[in-house]
């Protein structure tokens, strides 16, 4: 595929730099691509008719023409749009709940059972009480993914803040500080490193609980399209929108590692170090 | 002057870590606390710190009774706990933030270069070794300008050559403002380099069993038959407050200190 074409390109661009940089990757890229080449292969010299498994060929067409009618780009947005409400939605409860029970021991007693209980529960089970309460629309789909959303990021916050080492708060009491002045300039950037984790965890879930959203009667996203290709008989429709989830979910993943890698410069020093190898 | 009027401290779970200790140390004075685990000596710096609150008795500051952290009051312990998310210098200028900048760079900046650290400037805590480490703990204690420093077993987690080699450092950073120092260890030599008195202290419940005046003339030559003689006092004085009653205390002594380790 394309990638593998680029990354040879930037390749010879810079040879100074280190091979295993770019051969990690490329390791990582060869069972799907070989796989995919031997799919395609196969299905050309007529191993397979490839009516229910279609070759990359057949798959890449279906995205060409779901992105020249713009049926691609109105899906991915609805979906996309879902998501970032949901996710937002999400990791405010869930960030302020957690920091809540994680800095009060009574507001654990107090809340964290009752959460711990619900958290029990399955979140697809909500679907039908989501849909009698909040109706068929957006209203609840986004209710249930922040719901996905909220307990990876509730359990993180309310971890980590319980898990700061009381060492690193004693030097805080020594200059004397307190209240919010403790909570920013100690808690909080003790917290970040796994509030990164778990905001990233919330987020694989967020895309996982879009689909079945979607699934409950949507007119529009990638999840009704899934839908509308099982409907319709047409499995490469299916297989485009599961590769639209797989580059989505990565991407807006990656979106959070970049937009909080300033903030956790200081832990670079140690495995993911500038250039170690 | 540091005045810690018969205080004593019991834990919730009941242990007497302290009985009715009175101690005054002048201003500029350098005193060592020794003595056997489970003697109260890291209780006795925990409440001149204001971290912990006596359960009798009181300690007073010239004349401001410690009951939380005091400005005048630095605290270096064990292990440097420094803090991983800041620079050296972002360490070191943590208790200034009050300040305006140029005033704390410049403190942070001289600082750094009493400790010889000026090229670590903007290196992270976890780069540092262990010295290095503790060296910012020092300046980070020192750059408030305390009037008096605690130091918890400060060199115990180095090798003997770093460990030596902070104790002379010690001494010429205190030469610069001659702050007092209250200095707890379990090296009996580190006691005499560096105090001018040294309290030799008992344990279950934690008191005062001798008192040892160790004014050397500084700077003082650890192989001396002077400075011999003062650990020989101080050796049988901590032989004989070892009362050979070993139970559930140091074990549990012992799990803390491997605790402790963490930085």
């Amino acid at each position: 595929m394309t990638a593998s074409a680029d990354t040879t390109a930037v390749q010879t661009a810079r040879p100074k730099r280190s091979v295993s940089r770019f051969m990690r990757p490329a390791l990582g890229l060869l069972l799907p691509v070989g796989l995919a080449v031997l799919w395609e292969i196969a299905v050309r010299l007529g191993l397979s008719d490839g009516r229910l498994v279609p070759p990359p060929s057949t798959v890449y067409e279906m995205l060409a023409d779901l992105a020249r009618t713009g049926e691609l780009q109105r899906h991915v947005a609805a979906t996309l749009a879902r998501v970032a409400v949901g996710f937002a939605v999400g990791t405010a409860a869930g960030t302020i709940l957690g920091a809540v029970a994680g800095y009060s021991a009574i507001a654990r007693g107090l809340i964290d059972p009752t959460l711990q209980g619900l958290r029990a529960v399955p979140s697809i089970a909500w679907i039908p009480l989501f849909i009698l309460w909040l109706g068929i629309f957006e209203t609840s789909k986004i209710a249930l993914i922040a719901v996905g959303v909220f307990f990876p990021v509730y359990l993180g916050v309310m971890g980590a803040i319980v898990a700061v080492d009381r060492k690193i708060v004693e030097v805080g009491r020594v200059f004397r500080l307190s209240g919010f002045a403790l909570v920013r300039r100690i808690l909080m950037p003790a917290v970040l490193p796994s509030y990164v984790v778990s905001l990233r965890a919330g987020l694989g879930l967020g895309w996982m609980f879009v689909i079945a959203a979607e699934f409950m009667g949507a007119s529009e996203g990638l999840g009704y399209l899934l839908i509308d290709g099982q409907q319709l008989g047409k499995p490469a429709e299916i297989v485009a929108a599961i590769l639209a989830f797989a580059v989505l979910g990565k991407l807006t993943d990656w979106l959070v590692v970049i937009a909080t890698a300033p903030l956790l410069r200081w832990q670079d020093a140690y495995g993911t170090g500038p250039e170690k190898s | 002057m540091l005045e810690i009027n018969r205080v004593s401290k019991t834990y919730p779970n009941g242990v007497r870590a302290l009985e009715a200790l009175t101690l005054t140390v002048a201003l500029g004075e350098i005193v060592a606390v020794v003595g056997g685990s489970g003697c109260g000596k890291s209780t006795l710096l925990r409440l001149a710190s204001g971290l912990d609150a006596p359960t009798e008795g009181a300690i007073i500051l010239d004349r401001d009774a410690i009951t939380a952290p005091h400005e005048k009051i630095g605290i270096v312990f064990q292990e440097p706990r420094l803090l991983p998310w800041l620079s050296v210098a972002g360490n070191v200028g943590f208790g200034l933030e009050n300040r305006p900048r140029s005033e704390r760079n410049k403190r942070v900046a001289a600082q750094l270069d009493r400790v010889g650290l000026t090229d670590n400037a903007t290196v992270w805590p976890r780069e540092l070794s262990g010295g290095q480490a503790q060296r910012v703990a020092l300046a980070r204690a020192l750059v408030m300008r305390p009037e008096v420093l605690l130091l918890d077993e400060p060199f115990s987690a180095l090798d003997a050559f770093t460990r030596v080699d902070l104790q002379d450092h010690l001494l010429a950073l205190w030469a610069d403002g001659k702050p007092t120092l209250l200095v707890v260890t379990h090296d009996v030599d580190e006691a005499i380099v560096l105090a001018d008195r040294v309290i030799v202290m008992r344990p279950r419940p934690g008191r005062v069993q001798q008192e040892i005046v160790t004014d050397l003339p500084r700077p003082r030559d650890r192989q001396s038959a002077a400075f011999d003689f003062a650990k020989r006092r101080v050796l049988s004085a901590l032989d004989r407050s070892l009362d050979r009653r070993a139970s559930v205390d140091d074990r549990q002594t012992l799990a803390d200190e491997g605790a402790a380790r963490w930085w």
